[in-house]
This record gives structure tokens, C-alpha cells and sequence, in this order.
């Protein structure tokens, strides 16, 4: 291996500090010192156990979205419906935590079951649409993505409203066990951790060492080649996005089940939305995804304590992460500044919305 | 319902239609001309923002609109400069600019939530707006709508009866081929790309300036997603696109009346409708099933049938030119 240059070697930190040096100047104009917001971010990311614990109890649902993703991008695929997809997750989890009763290990591996299920089924949806319909996957993802938050605030202020009445915020709290158990008052549920080791093991070994995750690199990169070798590429299109919209449904579950205890209005958070720019991040290389989520993740925590102290909108967090991928999209293969390189994605090279061909 | 009213509901689709018009429109140009921008939520959002922020400031609407204009030209700039210079995805930089348009709209603009500011004057043009019916229509708006009206007239005309539209087109359709009859494709793509997102930017202003004056967090959120879909339903026409928005103008004032009329059906329902028929109004563009519906009609049907539901999209959409 050739060594690397001193440019190279610097390379990663330089998105993160265009993004930084962004984010600084818009505090500025809003006469916030950047230094004292900064940190104010990390105290709220890592400034004491609790924040730390929520940031990794943030951190887990993202990873098992972004994880999911690898595979529709490895196929080529834009999932921008995974946001409906942890929607429909958290709905159907909630289902099982309100309507049924039961020992807590029988609940929860219900709840998990269905909650993947039904963000594989999401999914499933648009793959259809796409493979039989000749709808691109961003705009049925999209109307997707809608519909399940039209569905969640009618249930939770329709026939899933509490007791007391609907307030449009959320469910009743499910019942005790029906919840993952969480550390310490905390919103980090250790089996959650489990899970998502599972699932990046899952999706590492399949994209490298299965047959399956040979076909979809090849639908990815050429699918008409790959429909010529045989590879089906109406199925393993469904087959990719179900598997991706499984891993959502269980992130949306997580969410429902440990990070909240009931369901709520915005369920999700914006976590399928972060999935998608961890992986453009990552430049869809799997070892670096648990690591830029981690990373988002703080960065937003940190987001939500810099607005209760300097009133500054909460969004901030959201600038500097699209910041960092549009920076990346745009210097990281380095041409421009003679630096550095990402790889292209497996399989968009050609992104023509095929709508109505 | 009485024919006044008939006509007032009718009036107010097409001045909710307006801005989508215009948004389809500049859409409509930068994909003929080969390139999707995808970041048109996040254009839209932008612009509103800064459209109401600095007519609030200017006290006048025209810098308002003025400054839109540049943050949606500034946004297509780096959709066409990153996918013509650095070769990156279109649709990766435009979906990154989405999020990115949302957030920092909802930053820059939270000191100017909720609150009054300047209006688009209403403009009722003298003598059109006596003709009956159509008067009251077309005539007793503001310039926002008649500027939409004539642009979809501009934009057709331009598109396909002049040398310089058909060189746009020729840079969707055949880059090589534009390139072999002497147009710079990438110069063609830029310009169209910046006048495209230029117009977003104009629309997105139109909903804070004129349709729902003001500004709040993801005041348009939604809206930038709808244009495109029309952009693909309207098959690249700005006279069907038009159509398309008008539609879709309709059928939320439709939903309103029916929100009336059955107060007992939960108001989010009806939120679902634009979504659904998001996907409806493409599967009928896009699907197999649908051609074959076509052909079991009868012969003369078939072409205008296929003229009005069916649309393919510029072949070189989407994709780079050149060695560089």
C-alpha cells in the first residue's frame, strides 16, 4: 500500500471543519459566540452520563436505517421512503404494545416481529410500484413517507388517543412490559445493542460474501447486464428494499420502545432522512457507518441542548450534518482541491427519474 | 351552491395554482434541458424565507422576489455544477440540498415567524375582468397569477417554436448530437439550470408573499415534492404541467368542501388525498397496465388518450456530458 500523503491524511477532518466554519458564521449573524454554542453542543452530547446515554440510545436506530440502506444503495436503489418505513415500524409496534398483554420476552419479540414486518411490507410497496408501476422509488417513497405520518397523527388522535382524551402528542404510555428495559432511567435500551450488531453483521456478510449480495452489486452497477446474466431484477429490487424496510421497522420499534414510551406525533425524528446522509457520508462503505452515525448523532443531541440555552433554533445540528455531506459530495473526490477521494456510489451513475419511460 | 360561489372556488384554485405553475414551469425548463434538480423543497423553502425576510426588510415585495430568484438560482448552481464539473449525482446533491434548504430556512428565518408583512398587490385588469365568468377567473387577481399564466405561454412557445428551445431540447434529448450541431451542451444545461432555479425561487416567494403571506418552519414543506411529481405527470409540457397544478389546485379545494360537508370524517384524511393521487397520477404516466388499457380502446382514442395520460422523459435526463 502506497503511503499517504500528508493531504490525504488530513482529508477526513476537512468536511468537518468546512461544516464547522459554516455553522460558526451562522452563529455569529445570530450575535451567538460560536466557542460557547460549541460547547454547549458537546456538554449536551457527552456532558454528563445521561446525554451520552442518549446519545447512543439515538445512535442505534440510526445505524440499523443506515444499515438497511446499504443495501437498496448497493442495488442501486434510492430509499427515500425508509422515513415511512421506521414510521410504519413504530405503528406496528404500538399495536402490539396496546392491544395485547402478555410475559414481557413474548411481547417484545411480537412487537419486533411485526414492526419488521410491516416496514418490509412499506417497502415491499414501493418496490412494486417501481418494478410493476414504472413509479420511481423517490416519489412513491415520498408519498409514502406521508401517508404514515398521516396515519400516525390520526391514530393517536383518533381510535389510539389516551384515556384522557386525544391531545394530537401521543399515545397512552404502553405498558411496562411491554417496553424494552432500558439503563438506568435512561433511553438506552442494552438489547437494542444487540440488535444492531446483529443487523451490521447481517448486512456486512451478505453484501460481501453472499450470491444475493453479488446480484445486487451487479444490478447496482449495470442492471441491464445483470437482467442478462439472469440476475432478476424486478425481485431483487422488492427483495432489497423489504430488507432494508425490515431493519426501519425495527428501528422505528426501538424507537417506540425505548426512546419513547408511547407513540408520538414525529415518531421518527428524522432518522431515515440522517440514514440516508450517514451513508452518502460513508461514501456506502459499511465499516464507516457505525462511526459518522455515532457522530451525527452527537452532533444533534448537542443541537437540542444548544437551543434550551441560547434559544437558537434547534436546526443547527440539521445544517451541519448536510453541510459536512454536501461538502463531501462535492470536494471528496478531491479533484477540485487536489486531495483526498470517495467512491462513487455502486450504482448511480445513471439516476434518471424512469417515471413514464 | 350558487354560480358566485361556483366561481369564487374556481378563482381561488387558480390562485393556488399559481406558484406550483411556476415552480412546474422552471422545473419543466431544467429537466428538457437534461438535469433534475431535486432540491426543490428545499429551494422553496429557502426562497420563501428569504423572499418574506427581505421584502419585511426593503418594505418592497419586488426585492423580495428578487432575492428568491437568486437563492433558487444560487441552489440550481450547485445541482449543475457538481453533476457537469465534479460528475457527482444529481440526485444525491439535490436530495442533500433538500434537508439542507429546510433547516437553514428554518434557522435564518426564526426571528421572522408569524409575523405580518408586505402583500403582492391585487391587480384586476380593467376591461378583461367585465367578460363574464372568466373575467372574475382570469382577470381579478394579482401579477403573481398572470405572470404564472403567460410564463406557461413563454415556456411552451420558447420550448417548441424557437431555435434556441430547440437546442434546449436537443441537450435533454441527443446531447452528442446538439454537440455535433455546434450548441455548447454544458453551457446550454447551466443556463437553463440557473433560469429553471431561478423561477423555483420566484414560486417559492409567491406562497410568502402572496398565497399564504408569512413565514414559519417548513412553511411550503411539501411543495417542492408536488412540483416534481407534476413536472413528470405534466410529461415535460409547461401547457400540461399547468394542467397538472390546476388539478391538484382542485382537488384540495374539493377536499376542503368535503372536510364540510362530512365534519364527522377526521380532517387528517383528507390530508392523505395529494399523496395518494401523487401515486395514482404516475402509476397512469408510468405503468405497463396502463398501456395495455389503451390499446383495448378504440383505435382513434388511443393517441389522444396517450397523448394526455402517457409521457417519456428527456433520454439524456439525469446523465453527464463530455470527456472532463
Amino acid at each position: 500500500m502506497k503511503n499517504k500523503s500528508w493531504g490525504e491524511k488530513i482529508w477526513p477532518i476537512v468536511p468537518i471543519l468546512a461544516s464547522l466554519g459554516f455553522g460558526a458564521s451562522l452563529l455569529v449573524m445570530f450575535g451567538a459566540s460560536p466557542g460557547e454554542s460549541f460547547s454547549a453542543m458537546w456538554e449536551g452530547a457527552f456532558g454528563n452520563q445521561a446525554n451520552t446515554l442518549s446519545v447512543v440510545a439515538f445512535w442505534i436506530p440510526l445505524l440499523l436505517s443506515s444499515a438497511g440502506l446499504l443495501t437498496t444503495f448497493t442495488a442501486g436503489l434510492w430509499n427515500i421512503g425508509i422515513e415511512g418505513q421506521i414510521i410504519m415500524g413504530s405503528i406496528a409496534a404500538s399495536w402490539i404494545a396496546l392491544k395485547l398483554e402478555g410475559p414481557i420476552f413474548l411481547l417484545i419479540t411480537l412487537e419486533i416481529l411485526v414492526a419488521m414486518i410491516a416496514g418490509a411490507l412499506w417497502a415491499g410497496f414501493v418496490g412494486i410500484l417501481k418494478t410493476r408501476g414504472g413509479v420511481h422509488e423517490i416519489f412513491s417513497g415520498l408519498a409514502l413517507n406521508n401517508l404514515a405520518i398521516i396515519l400516525t397523527n390520526y391514530l393517536i388522535s383518533g381510535p389510539w388517543q389516551p384515556p384522557e382524551g386525544g391531545t394530537f402528542r401521543g399515545t397512552a404510555p404502553f405498558q411496562d412490559a411491554a417496553l424494552l428495559p432500558r439503563f438506568a432511567e435512561s433511553r438506552f435500551a442494552p438489547i437494542s445493542l444487540v440488535f444492531v450488531i446483529i443487523a451490521v453483521g447481517v448486512v456486512f456478510v451478505t453484501l460481501r460474501g453472499t450470491s444475493w449480495g453479488l446480484k445486487l452489486k451487479a444490478l447496482g452497477k449495470n442492471p441491464r447486464s445483470a437482467f442478462l446474466l439472469g440476475v432478476s431484477s424486478e425481485r431483487e429490487a422488492i427483495l432489497s428494499l423489504m430488507f432494508c424496510g425490515g431493519l426501519a421497522g425495527l428501528a422505528g420499534a426501538v424507537r417506540v420502545l425505548s426512546w419513547f414510551d408511547s407513540l408520538r406525533q414525529s415518531i421518527s425524528g428524522g432518522i431515515g432522512f440522517l440514514a440516508l446522509l450517514v451513508v452518502m457520508l460513508a461514501s456506502y462503505r459499511i465499516l464507516w457507518v457505525p462511526l459518522i452515525a455515532f457522530f451525527f448523532s452527537a452532533v444533534l443531541n448537542g443541537s437540542i441542548t444548544l437551543q434550551l440555552r441560547t434559544q437558537l433554533h434547534s436546526s443547527l445540528g440539521g445544517i451541519l450534518t448536510a453541510v459536512m455531506v454536501l461538502f463531501v459530495l462535492l470536494f471528496g473526490q478531491g479533484k477540485v482541491l487536489g486531495i483526498g477521494k470517495t467512491k462513487k456510489p455502486p450504482g448511480l451513475d445513471a439516476d434518471i427519474p424512469e417515471s413514464g419511460r | 351552491m350558487n354560480e358566485s360561489e361556483l366561481i369564487r372556488i374556481f378563482s381561488s384554485i387558480i390562485l393556488q395554482a399559481a406558484p406550483l405553475m411556476i415552480a412546474v414551469c422552471g422545473e419543466t425548463i431544467t429537466e428538457r434541458a437534461g438535469v433534475v434538480n431535486l432540491s426543490l423543497d428545499g429551494t422553496m423553502l429557502m426562497s420563501a424565507m428569504t423572499g418574506f425576510v427581505v421584502a419585511l426588510n426593503t418594505g418592497s415585495v419586488w426585492w423580495g422576489f428578487l432575492a428568491a430568484a437568486g437563492v433558487g438560482a444560487f441552489f440550481a448552481f450547485i445541482v449543475s455544477f457538481s453533476s457537469i464539473r465534479l460528475r457527482q449525482s444529481q440526485v444525491a446533491v439535490g436530495f442533500v440540498l433538500t434537508l439542507l434548504g429546510d433547516d437553514l430556512s428554518a434557522f435564518l428565518g426564526q426571528n421572522y415567524t408569524r409575523i405580518p408583512g408586505p402583500v403582492v398587490k391585487f391587480l384586476p385588469i380593467p376591461i378583461l375582468g367585465d367578460i363574464p365568468i372568466l373575467g372574475p377567473l382570469f382577470f381579478d387577481h394579482d401579477i403573481v397569477v398572470y405572470f404564472a399564466f403567460a410564463l406557461v405561454g413563454v415556456t411552451w412557445w420558447w420550448l417548441f417554436r424557437t431555435q434556441p428551445g430547440l437546442h434546449l431540447r436537443g441537450t435533454g434529448e441527443r446531447p452528442e448530437a446538439a454537440f455535433a450541431r455546434g450548441v455548447n451542451v454544458n453551457r446550454v444545461r447551466y443556463l437553463y439550470t440557473l433560469v429553471g432555479g431561478a423561477l423555483v425561487g420566484i414560486a417559492g416567494a409567491a406562497y410568502s408573499l402572496d398565497i399564504k403571506v408569512g413565514w414559519a418552519e417548513g412553511y411550503t414543506r411539501g411543495l417542492g415534492w408536488i412540483a416534481l411529481a407534476i413536472v413528470i405527470f405534466g410529461g415535460w409540457s409547461p401547457i400540461r404541467g399547468a394542467l397538472g397544478a390546476i388539478l391538484f389546485g382542485a382537488t384540495k379545494a374539493l377536499a376542503t368542501i368535503l372536510q364540510r360537508t362530512f365534519p364527522e370524517v377526521s380532517v387528517v384524511a383528507f390530508n392523505a388525498i395529494p399523496w395518494i393521487l401523487m401515486i395514482l397520477v404516475l402509476l397512469v404516466v408510468g405503468s405497463e397496465s396502463i398501456e395495455r388499457i389503451i390499446l383495448l380502446m378504440p383505435r382513434t382514442l388511443q393517441r389522444p388518450l396517450r397523448r394526455i395520460l402517457r409521457a417519456a422523459p428527456p433520454m439524456a435526463l439525469g446523465t453527464t456530458f463530455g470527456e472532463k
